[in-house]
């Protein structure tokens, strides 16, 4: 059963707007938290144990602690860079209901004492862009941002950056580096963005997703919070499902749900006559699970771990016996080729050769010792760079060639898939 | 020469005071000269950023080439662009991106003879429920994307 803390009024039209959104109990939990102590802000969404929801799943309150007191400006960024691969609810949670957004970054903000934020959302997402300004705007007018926000003494500001198509400024030194009007590479670390971050000064970087939730920590208290979920992750979370399932869309569950039952309930089973052959749990850079490692897999970051995977940003990728393995990979390897930002020498050469030689299996030119290769070529790239993409292309890899070897033996072997008619190369050139 | 319209350059002298650097405004300046020189960055485009922004013409370069959203090289009236990552491609995106490229007889990222389209793949752009999908130029997204859609699409942006 899905638990609707956050996306409680998503079904409302008038949710978006701020006389809607107030109507259904908006920007009341701003005022509670302007007559809490800050450092109580900080020590709540601690004590709920909130982790990030963008896909490392850090704990968000033990970041908010890294900040220096040093009497440095601070800064609030909100990843809104969602490019993780299957992964859509920041888009819906942004569109909906992007004065719950604010609401949680104000709150958020005036636990870590930041007058400045900033959203950095997405290029690609000009509609969501639009409904934030505008909010942000009503927002404004309504007196819960700027000077003195009611009359608490308070000063917060808020603006929205436009990113322009690229993966890696979701990773948040990146995203960094981009709002200062570079390119997004990302930094080495430490120091932490929360030591050193945009414009050098002290940063929080937290996602949409963990920047909402603050604010129902906030409104129900730790404890009330932590009953969702389980112990190690307190909770509900957005899952968005795709891929093979007849409802894919945007659910919201306690952390810990069965995965089966997100698959076969919430998104309504398989399509007819179609058995699972396999689901990627977090987003394309977790590795992928077999149907049978699925059906005992929970939702929660500890069981994902304890199963050699991730629970990462959400994203579920339902995959059924129509498709060919070396098919997927060789989309999912494209991608992390094409968006390495270049700087690091095993990612930038790692992501391309991998992609060349997928390329080459699917247009039934392998070579036998090609999935050996594979693997090598991805366990060579981990852990050797400056940020995770070079993981985030090696842990599928391995995974795929791994668990679906026959599938990829048998295309070098015959020069294509072995399910008949699932290979697009093979079916169009 | 580009030169930005006079409502262009106000908006970019606001953008350069909008962000605690002026830097920042790169990103943001892109956009505006990109959408008044037919949707791309030509190389004059950026020396007369550079002039008007006294920003050096490396800073921009840096952002231009880096980022995908600003088109290097002409592109059509209509820019197609056709998600073909993970979720699009299960549900059909490659077979549509091949089939507008057969129909428009052009190849990826070419111009079409009329100029009036540029057919191109672009990464997920996190609607991985309801594709295949689509955007035209930076306009709102086109879901559930099909083969029957698009002919009729096509006809209306002809």
């Amino acid at each position: 059963m899905e638990v609707k803390l956050l996306t409680e009024h998503y079904d409302k039209d008038e949710f978006q707007g701020i006389s809607g959104y107030k109507k259904l109990g908006g920007y009341e939990v701003l005022k509670k938290a302007l007559k809490m102590k800050p450092e109580e802000i900080v020590a709540e969404v601690k004590a709920a144990g909130l982790r990030g929801r963008g896909g490392a799943g850090f704990p968000t309150g033990m970041k908010w602690t890294f900040l220096p007191n040093n009497g440095q400006p601070r800064y609030l960024l909100c990843n809104a860079d969602e490019g993780e691969p299957c992964t859509f609810k920041d888009r819906m949670m942004m569109e909906r209901a992007p004065h719950q957004m604010i609401e949680g970054m104000i709150i958020s903000a005036y636990g870590i004492q930041s007058k400045k934020s900033y959203v950095y959302i997405r290029g690609e997402y000009t509609y969501a862009a639009r409904v934030l300004e505008n909010a942000i705007k009503e927002a404004y007018q309504a007196g819960y941002l700027g000077e003195n926000i009611l009359g608490s003494g308070f000063t917060h500001h808020l603006d929205v950056y436009r990113g322009a198509g690229a993966y890696i400024c979701g990773e948040e030194t990146g995203m960094i580096s981009s709002l200062e009007g570079k390119k997004g590479q990302p930094k080495l670390k430490p120091p932490f963005p929360a030591v050193s971050g945009y414009l050098e000064k002290p940063t929080i970087v937290n996602n949409v997703e963990t920047l909402a939730a603050v604010k129902y920590i906030i409104r129900d208290g730790a404890a009330a919070y932590k009953k969702h979920g389980t112990e190690k992750s307190p909770g509900t979370k957005l899952f968005s499902l795709s891929g093979d399932i007849r409802k894919p869309g945007n659910y919201e569950v306690p952390l810990g749900y069965p995965l089966k039952d997100l698959i076969n309930n919430e998104g309504g089973g398989l399509k007819q006559g179609r058995s699972l052959k396999a689901v990627i749990p977090g987003g394309t850079s977790a590795p992928v699970l077999t149907a049978e490692e699925a059906m005992k897999a929970t939702m929660d970051y500890e069981c994902l771990a304890q199963m050699g995977t991730m629970l990462g940003s959400g994203a579920i990728t339902v995959i059924d016996d129509s498709r060919c393995m070396v098919d997927l990979l060789g989309v999912i390897l494209h991608f992390y080729h094409h968006e390495s930002c270049g700087q690091c020498t095993p990612c930038r050469e790692g992501t391309g050769w991998i992609d060349k030689v997928l390329n080459s299996i699917i247009h039934g030119r392998g070579r036998q010792q090609d999935v050996d290769l594979l693997d090598q070529v991805a366990k060579n790239m981990m852990g050797r760079t400056i940020c995770a993409l070079a993981d985030a292309a090696a842990l599928p890899t391995i995974s795929f060639v791994n668990k679906f070897r026959d599938e990829f033996e048998y295309y070098i072997r015959e020069g294509r898939s072995k399910v008949k008619g699932s290979s697009y190369a093979e079916m169009h050139h | 020469m580009f030169k930005l319209s006079k409502d262009g350059l106000e908006k970019i002298k606001k953008e350069l005071t909008r962000y605690e650097t002026r830097r920042s405004a790169i990103l943001p300046a892109l956009y505006i000269a990109q959408s008044e020189n037919d949707g791309w960055i030509s190389p004059d485009v950026v020396m007369h950023l550079s002039e008007v922004m006294e920003i050096p013409i490396s800073h921009i370069s840096e952002v231009l080439t880096f980022y995908t959203m600003y088109n290097k090289k002409p592109v059509g009236k209509h820019h197609i662009q056709v998600c073909t990552n993970v979720a699009c491609c299960m549900a059909g995106s490659r077979e549509i991106v091949k089939h507008l490229c057969t129909t428009l007889n052009i190849h990826e990222d070419e111009l079409s003879a009329d100029k009036k389209f540029t057919v191109t793949r672009v990464e997920c752009l996190g609607s991985c429920n309801t594709g295949p999908v689509v955007q035209i130029n930076h306009d709102d997204y086109i879901e559930n994307m099909s083969i029957e859609k698009m002919d009729k699409l096509l006809k209306e942006l002809q």
